[in-house]
């Protein structure tokens, strides 16, 4: 079997964001105008509008991420689009009223934007008017109060930034359990919140809401048979963590899919914007952690680029050798545990994961951890390889892992039960996969090159020679190849870049545990092997973030996933759950 | 392609790890002592050439963890103390707290120390870490200007209590320099060679100045001498200034 690597035409010239914002502002002056930022202001009253002219005037049909600011004397919805075939992405902000923050919704013209604004109604509490489903995603229904806001205190809150001075120079150790107040004012229920369910006049709870939905459709007129749902998960084996479906099936075919998550949420981002600048760098491990190096070089990017920080030679060189080696064994993980969904039970994943433990040892080597690495600093990496890593970097990559790779391709590719259970399921037609705003090897896929370290890259990447892979048929199958043929150019870039890795400096300026950023706003995304993940960071000068803010490619993708899944059985729902391939430390957040 | 043919390739790749697991890796070793190979063998070989078995009887072997492997933090004593902090058992940590600040989950507390005087001391008298709350992730140890706390390599920790035995104290969390030594081969020599450099730079410094001041007692005079001369100029012309500012803003008034 071979892949499709799909040659890019020769890089475009995209817009930098300040002509973007210019022309258009030009297009509707009495709507929108531009800020210092190069962010595109726009009334909410005509922000629909605005945006059918940005997707079909300027092409910008890619709605990467919705986001909202609490400047407590009112509200920023931020949007950030940008073009399926490339260039930096235009920011667009709307300005509310903190009172009554409510904004017309997306979804009309980026059905992508479904999960981003539930995420913001339920953090925020800002309404989306139009939006079809606009209940809360991440938190459960009888919560009360909306977490990002810069009011909002968790439980066991200590202070409103760290370090809290109780630990030095008069710190005496005490359980938090024991002096702060877990279940004094900041837990809430909201009004009338009974464990029934909300008011009582209100239909009855989520779950008898569902059983009506289901009475609706009760009646099919072909067979005459019940439409019943059923609960996938959260304690389901194949869901990858404690995620949740709720399938509408007309005997075994589904009708409609509805992911349910936010079972591992922790408020990452309230985190972030409580830590230090640095402090966030070890929390971005813990977001989806087969990616851990990618994460953290998408975090340093963005503050690097507020700090207007200078990464030397070598650090790049590092970066690029580190994140490749992490996709490749992030594709083993998620190729073998596939082939677990598929039924062919941890045969194919133990091979798959014994390469992986082969990079996570020079993980392990190289930054201490096998998971939680926490190596990237702003302006470079924290140590230089050990003395013992190039030797057996270079054996793995010159030599074993293509032979893994081949192995894989040889066994499994062709094998006819793969071949059964994944080709022509779970279809995602390219405009689909744009309007929905995919990424990764979901996106790429479906025949659309779509690879950000081609269409924006970032760090050194324009310095290799490789391709950007694609299949167009859409289905399981082809995802499964697109990651195939992602782990073999992965290994393009490695040989590159370990042949001419420099020797050098691993890190621009001073090596510092407090930085100064100073006041901005920054969105940084790079291509992590699950697609692309953004960083919104904005500053306002001092020690901590003002907001931070993560844009998983997990969570976006699986807004397709009910489209993916209409019309198939049960066992297929698996198979596309694990094309798609989530971690739900990051769908969760 | 033929019916089957999926099945037949398998059952191949099965056969040729069964094979394996009798001629290459761990049963193919020489060691019948049950103690691992060295670790440059492990990380030097073995897992990346070969298959076979590769299983290791934890625990009663353990496979070695390199140099940088990280899971608490502990605080280095040195054996033979300075002589001016003798009285604080040489303890490194001077409390100066940037591992207490710089942490991101915040599990560091630090008291501290005050002499017999009763005045406050470059030493931590109290020093925790709840463990339970440690993310491991090494800022404190490479953040520290002292190289006062280090990542122990250490990883069975279970206990039966959840609360207080996990809040380790001043006294469980410090080892000797001889055991940051041993388990940071590489870090602790480039420590050795850091003090080297500055105590060489340190007694060039003072027999330059030494050399200096003898070669040019005199000298020495004059530059005092000159010193004064300008500071008394320079009082002068502040004082003529001010006088000046104030006769204008009066005339402004």
């Amino acid at each position: 079997m071979t892949m499709t690597p799909v040659l890019q035409p020769a890089a475009a010239v995209h817009p930098p964001p300040s002509e973007l914002a210019a022309a258009a502002a030009a297009r509707l002056p009495d709507a929108a105008s531009v800020d210092e930022g190069d962010a595109l202001v726009v009334e909410a009253a005509r922000l629909i509008e605005v945006a059918r002219e940005l997707r079909d005037g300027l092409g910008l049909d890619y709605l990467m991420d919705v986001t909202c600011v609490d400047w407590l004397d009112r509200m920023e919805t931020v949007y950030h689009i940008g073009a399926s075939t490339g260039g930096s992405p235009l920011t667009v902000k709307v300005v509310l009223d903190r009172s009554d923050p409510i904004v017309p919704s997306l979804y009309s013209v980026y059905p992508g934007a479904d999960f981003l604004e539930r995420e913001v109604y339920d953090m925020f509490g800002v309404r989306f008017a139009g939006h079809p489903n606009l209940k809360r995603i991440l938190m459960w229904e009888g919560f009360a109060g909306f977490p990002l806001r810069k009011d909002w205190r968790e439980a066991y809150f200590e202070e409103e930034q760290k370090p809290f001075g109780s630990r030095w120079p008069s710190g005496r150790f005490f359980f938090g359990e024991d002096k702060l107040a877990a279940w004094g004012d900041n837990i809430k229920y909201p009004t009338g919140y009974t464990a029934e369910g909300i008011g009582a006049e209100s239909a009855g709870t989520r779950d008898e809401a569902y059983v009506l939905e289901a009475d609706a459709l009760h009646h099919t007129p072909d067979i005459g048979a019940d439409r019943i749902v059923v609960n996938m998960g959260p304690q389901h084996p194949s869901t990858h963590g404690v995620f949740q479906m709720r399938l509408t099936l007309d005997g075994e075919t589904i009708v409609d899919l509805e992911p349910v998550m936010g079972y591992m949420h922790r408020n990452h981002e309230k985190i972030g914007e409580r830590n230090l600048w640095l402090g966030n760098m070890p929390f971005t491990d813990r977001l989806d952690y087969i990616a851990q190096l990618g994460n953290e070089w998408g975090y340093a990017l963005c503050v690097e680029r507020l700090m207007g920080a200078v990464v030397p030679e070598r650090a790049e060189y590092i970066r690029v050798v580190l994140a490749e080696l992490n996709r490749i064994q992030s594709h083993f993980w998620s190729i073998g545990f596939l082939l677990n969904d598929l039924g062919a039970f941890f045969t194919p994943s133990l091979y798959c994961i014994e390469e992986r433990e082969l990079v996570l040892d020079l993980f392990e080597m190289t930054t201490g951890s096998r998971l939680m690495c926490n190596y990237m600093r702003f302006g470079g990496v924290a140590y230089d390889l050990p003395a013992e890593f190039m030797p057996l970097a270079e054996r793995l990559v010159f030599d074993r892992l293509e032979r893994s790779i081949d192995e894989l391709d040889n066994y499994l590719t062709g094998n006819e039960i793969v071949m059964e259970r994944m080709q022509g399921v779970g279809i995602l037609p390219p405009e689909l996969a744009i309007a929905y705003a995919t990424s990764g090897p979901v996106i790429r896929g479906s025949g659309v090159p779509y690879d950000i370290r081609k269409s924006d890259p970032y760090g050194i990447y324009d310095r290799f020679d490789w391709d950007v892979v694609t299949r167009p048929e859409g289905d399981v199958y082809a995802r499964y190849m697109v990651r195939i043929g992602e782990m073999y150019q992965s290994l393009r870039i490695l040989k590159q870049a370990l042949r001419s890795l420099p020797e050098g400096e691993i890190l621009g300026g001073r090596k510092a545990w407090q930085v100064r950023v100073p006041a901005g706003a920054y969105y940084s995304r790079i291509e992590n092997p699950r697609g692309e993940l953004g960083y919104y960071c904005v500053s306002d000068g001092k020690s901590n973030p003002f907001r931070y803010h993560v844009r998983s490619p997990c969570f976006v993708n699986l807004t397709s996933l009910g489209e993916m899944c209409k019309g198939h059985k049960v066992a297929d729902v698996v198979a596309i759950l694990g094309s798609i391939d989530i971690v739900l430390g990051e769908v969760d957040r | 392609m033929a019916f089957g043919l999926g099945v037949v390739k398998g059952m191949g790749i099965t056969l040729k790890h069964f094979v394996d697991s009798y001629v290459i890796g761990f049963k193919a070793q020489p060691s019948a002592s049950g103690d691992l190979p060295a670790p440059s063998a492990v990380f030097g070989g073995m897992p990346l050439t070969t298959g076979g078995m590769q299983t290791a009887q934890y625990p009663e072997e353990k496979l070695p963890v390199p140099e940088r492997f990280r899971y608490l933090p502990f605080l280095v004593y040195d054996e033979e103390p300075d002589h001016e902090r003798a009285q604080f058992d040489g303890i490194r940590c001077t409390a100066c707290g940037i591992c207490a600040k710089v942490c991101p989950p915040q599990c560091i507390w630090i008291v501290q120390g005050r002499g017999d005087d009763g005045k406050p001391r470059a030493v931590s008298s109290e020093f925790y870490i709840d463990a339970s709350i440690c993310m491991s992730c090494g800022f404190c140890a490479e953040y520290c200007p002292f190289d006062a706390i280090k990542m122990d390599h250490e990883y069975e920790l279970s206990s039966y209590e959840r609360h207080e035995s996990w809040v380790y104290d001043l006294q469980e969390l410090l080892h000797p320099v001889a055991y940051h030594a041993a388990i940071h081969p590489t870090d602790y020599a480039r420590e050795l060679a850091e003090t080297h450099a500055k105590d060489q730079a340190k007694r060039q410094k003072e027999a330059t100045r030494a050399a200096a001041a003898a070669d040019s007692g005199e000298d020495a005079e004059a530059i005092k001498r000159q010193k004064a001369e300008a500071r008394a100029k320079f009082l002068e012309d502040r004082a003529r200034r001010k006088a000046a500012e104030a006769g204008g803003d009066g005339a402004g008034g």
